[in-house]
């Protein structure tokens, strides 16, 4: 297509074709739902639409992620929007009879809202939907990634003809800053900000780049984004580029992310196709390509510097330079990389203005985020709020609380750098600032919600865990400040913790972050910083009473069998797989602590009747009850 | 070339522009250690034991001082409480890596640093690159590299281009602050000395 005017006679077509009224059914194939069966779900959509002789009267479209992965596969059908959920094959011919043949609704595959017991038939009418704004993330449920005419149906690309037509590149990067949109990566550094300095950076060639490594443990917002609206991620890095005067745009995307990497390729052939990528864009002169580029896969990758520093084909560390990268980026040429989120809001920017962006949000942190939802929460998924949304309305409103009954203890926000964030700060507005100041951050979306049964001690060992293997090694103190104070966490957590532990933990932490090369090291002893502050008595715990008080750390633990409550029923004992239960029929179960691994199936068997296993921290194990005392004889054979 | 007049321990220092703050320093005859750098090697920024404070619009912050690049009116401080104590945790650090290291023995009394603060595990090496990069940017053989990323990286030969360039170089070996790089290419010797392209000793 060689003009605008061309593109919009070419969506009318599009839009002609369809027909609004006409039933459509829409499965999830985001990653998550995949990995629940819905290439199984689909199969059986197919052949049975095909066998009940419905494959013209309905549209069957394959979407990416819809957000509530918890209970997916999830189908939405329109134009009504009766959504099912966790749907099996074997409830595919009831769908397709009753739902599409009959227009009934299958009650049995609504969501149920715990609190009411009320079925609820609407997708946007489930609390988990309900509470969120879904102005980047909502057409993920709604359009084919593999279809540029789906994004063209709901409205794709009209901001790239705007921007085209209508504005100048210093318009569009004035519109941008206005909006004060910042980076959804990490920082939450403004984009408007940094495209300028690119913008007015020396040099004749200049770089836009996708940062599509998202790889903090629990967040895949980005991937799934990408994987389910490729096209609003490219449209926004085109937009960008207009701006900033680049003509070469990267998407560097992790190889483990395949279906990204695959949906990401596609989008970018048919943007060629369609001549909104490649030379004089929309006969507007501008010229732009697009290269993916798929990383290996290591968290340190993520980091700026070191993702240019890969791109260019060498190993991922960051470079040592106080330079920024948007002025010597990429083979020292002004680059800009932003997050697939960030790219993603641009469209919309452009579309709707920066007037309508900033009513959303807060004084310092504009528009809506999207957040990785997941640990000990009832609606695992991906949630998009607007900024300063309280933590509490996002776990409990949207996430649905704790499952099991356990109490909340914690949220660690920002992947292994940012921080773990306690109940009484549960009315925290959730935006950059504000997590910052509770000694967290936003990172790249991350959210994982701990309950009671966590060890804050052991939630610190395991991210600076993960950060030593992440660490690229080249400065000393992340590679041998994140190595020793693994070490000393993993001491603490053994019961082998002393005094002075603490205090030198806190000075290697001052280390870290004041002399590491980069954000990775800077912000390594985050886990550890945050813990401190709001449960250093669990720290004290460990270390002065040899106790963890979550009953988490198996060195410090002792499974013990309650004498008065163990009915002698025989599970715990034939479970054991160490063979360290002692006793038999009508004689009391003991354990043996000498073979005991505590593995603790033993506390998770034994019936909740009974209750009779315990777990002992911190306390004197009782003493044994004498052999002969050990017998017990049943009310049933006294009489 | 544009002169930078800028401040290091409130002297006036006139540097180049594009010099680093340690080139500057050392000029002017101020003392910053170094353990990864080399004049002839491109900055590395990897040990951080050359950290000075800059003051950047009223607002203090440790940087390192081999990679920092002069202005105009800069205010560099390159020693203060907060700079030896960083100096010391990393010496210690690396202590518990290279415990017998002259080079860090020496720094380690000037800083007060305790060889025996942190749990040793001792390969040696520390990291700094030395061997790695003169071997790339000097020679240009990459006899020697990196490999592993964190708390398990180490250095190590190539067999395949040592066995062919390193017999009559060994230019690096000097560079070594501890004695893991000659360990290295023993390691490397004795693995490849079955095969006939490692040459011990010259052809005649």
């Amino acid at each position: 297509m060689n003009s605008p005017a061309e593109l919009e006679q070419f969506r009318k077509g599009i839009l002609l074709k369809r027909d609004p009224d006409k039933p459509g059914i829409t499965l999830c194939c985001g990653s998550a739902c995949l990995a629940s069966g819905s290439g199984e779900v689909m199969a059986s959509l197919e052949e049975e639409i095909e066998r009940q002789g419905l494959s013209d009267a309905v549209d069957i479209r394959q979407t990416g992620c819809h957000g509530c992965c918890e209970r997916g596969p999830i189908i939405v059908i329109r134009p009504e929007e009766i959504c099912y959920l966790q749907i099996e094959p074997k409830d595919v011919p009831e769908i397709v009879l009753q739902t599409l043949g009959e227009k009934e609704i299958v009650e049995r595959l609504l969501y149920v809202d715990p609190s009411t017991n009320a079925r609820i038939v609407h997708e946007s009418q489930i609390p988990f939907y309900k509470n969120q704004q879904r102005h980047v993330f909502g057409s993920n449920g709604s359009i084919d990634p593999k279809s540029i005419d789906d994004y063209l149906a709901i409205g794709g690309y009209s901001a790239l003809t705007k921007a085209l037509s209508a504005m100048t590149a210093h318009q569009v990067l004035e519109e941008i800053k206005k909006s004060n949109l910042r980076g959804r990566g990490g920082g939450g550094f403004p984009a408007g900000r940094k495209w300028e300095g690119s913008r007015n950076a020396p040099g004749e060639v200049k770089h836009v780049i996708v940062n599509a490594d998202e790889g903090d443990p629990g967040a895949y917002k980005d991937r799934s984004l990408l994987e389910g609206n490729p096209h609003s991620v490219l449209e926004g890095l085109i937009i960008g580029a207009y701006a900033i005067g680049a003509h070469e745009g990267y998407v560097y995307v992790r190889q483990e992310y395949p279906l990204a990497v695959e949906n990401v390729g596609i989008a970018i052939k048919q943007a060629e196709e369609y001549g909104l990528l490649g030379g004089n864009i929309l006969g507007s002169g501008f010229d732009f390509s697009v290269t993916v580029h798929q990383g290996a896969g290591a968290f340190v990758s993520g980091e700026s510097t070191a993702l240019m520093t890969a791109l260019e084909g060498r190993a991922g560390e960051p470079r040592p330079k106080y330079v920024r990268s948007n002025i010597r980026g990429l083979s020292n040429r002004p680059s800009v990389l932003n997050n697939v989120e960030t790219w993603a809001n641009v469209p919309l920017i452009i579309n709707e203005g920066a007037d309508w962006f900033t009513q959303f949000g807060t004084e310092g942190s504009k528009g809506t985020k999207i957040f990785s939802l997941v640990g000990n929460i009832t609606n695992t998924g991906l949630v998009e709020v607007p900024m300063g949304i309280t933590l509490r309305d996002i776990i409990y409103k949207i996430g649905g609380g704790i499952p099991a009954g356990k109490r909340f203890k914690a949220v660690q926000t920002g992947g292994p750098s940012g921080g773990c964030i306690p109940e009484e700060l549960l009315d925290l507005k959730v935006d950059f600032d504000e997590l910052t100041k509770a000694g967290s951050m936003m990172g790249s979306g991350g959210m994982i919600v701990m309950d009671e049964d966590t060890c804050m001690v052991d939630v610190a060992r395991y991210f600076l865990d993960f950060l030593i293997d992440e660490s690229c090694g080249k400065c000393v103190p992340c590679r041998e400040g994140v190595r020793q104070m693994l070490e000393i966490l993993t001491d603490i957590t053994k019961g082998e913790g002393t005094e002075g532990d603490i205090e030198l933990l806190e000075e290697l932490s001052a280390v870290a972050r004041d002399a590491s090369l980069c954000a990775l090291g800077a912000t390594a002893p985050n886990p550890i910083l945050s813990t401190l502050r709001y449960f250093r008595d669990e720290y004290e715990a460990h270390i002065e009473e040899k106790r963890c008080p979550a009953l988490v750390c198996k060195e410090l633990i002792t499974y013990h069998i309650d004498p008065v409550k163990c009915q002698a029923c025989m599970i715990c004992l034939r479970k054991c797989p160490a063979e360290a239960i002692i006793g038999g029929k009508n004689m009391l179960h003991a354990i043996d602590q000498e073979k005991c691994t505590k593995c603790g199936t033993c506390f998770e068997v034994c019936p909740p009747r009974f209750g009779a296993v315990q777990k002992l921290s911190g306390e004197f194990l009782p003493p044994p009850v004498p052999e002969d005392a050990r017998i017990i004889v049943r009310r049933s054979k006294e009489q | 070339m544009t002169k930078v007049l800028l401040q290091i321990d409130g002297r006036e220092v006139t540097a180049r522009e594009g010099m680093t703050v340690l080139q500057a320093a050392q000029s002017a005859g101020i003392p910053i250690p170094t353990l990864c750098h080399h004049e002839r090697l491109e900055p590395y920024g990897g040990c951080r034991i050359c950290v000075v404070e800059v003051e950047i619009r009223d607002w203090t912050r440790l940087v390192a001082s081999c990679v920092y690049p002069v202005e105009q009116d800069l205010a560099v401080t390159t020693r203060s409480e907060k700079i030896d104590r960083t100096r010391k945790v990393v010496l210690e650090l690396l202590l518990a890596r290279a415990p017998d290291s002259v080079a860090l023995l020496d720094l380690a009394k000037e800083y007060g640093a305790d060889s025996g603060r942190f749990r040793k595990q001792a390969s040696f090496c520390i990291h700094c690159g030395l061997c790695v990069r003169y071997c790339a940017e000097v020679k240009k053989k990459n006899a020697v590299g990196f490999i592993g990323r964190g708390a398990t990286r180490e250095i190590s030969f190539i067999p395949e281009i040592a066995s062919k360039e390193c017999w009559d170089c060994k230019e690096c070996f000097p560079l070594c602050p501890t004695s893991a790089l000659q360990a290295a290419y023993v390691l490397t010797e004795a693995l490849s000395s079955s095969s006939p392209s490692f040459r011990r000793t010259p052809e005649g």
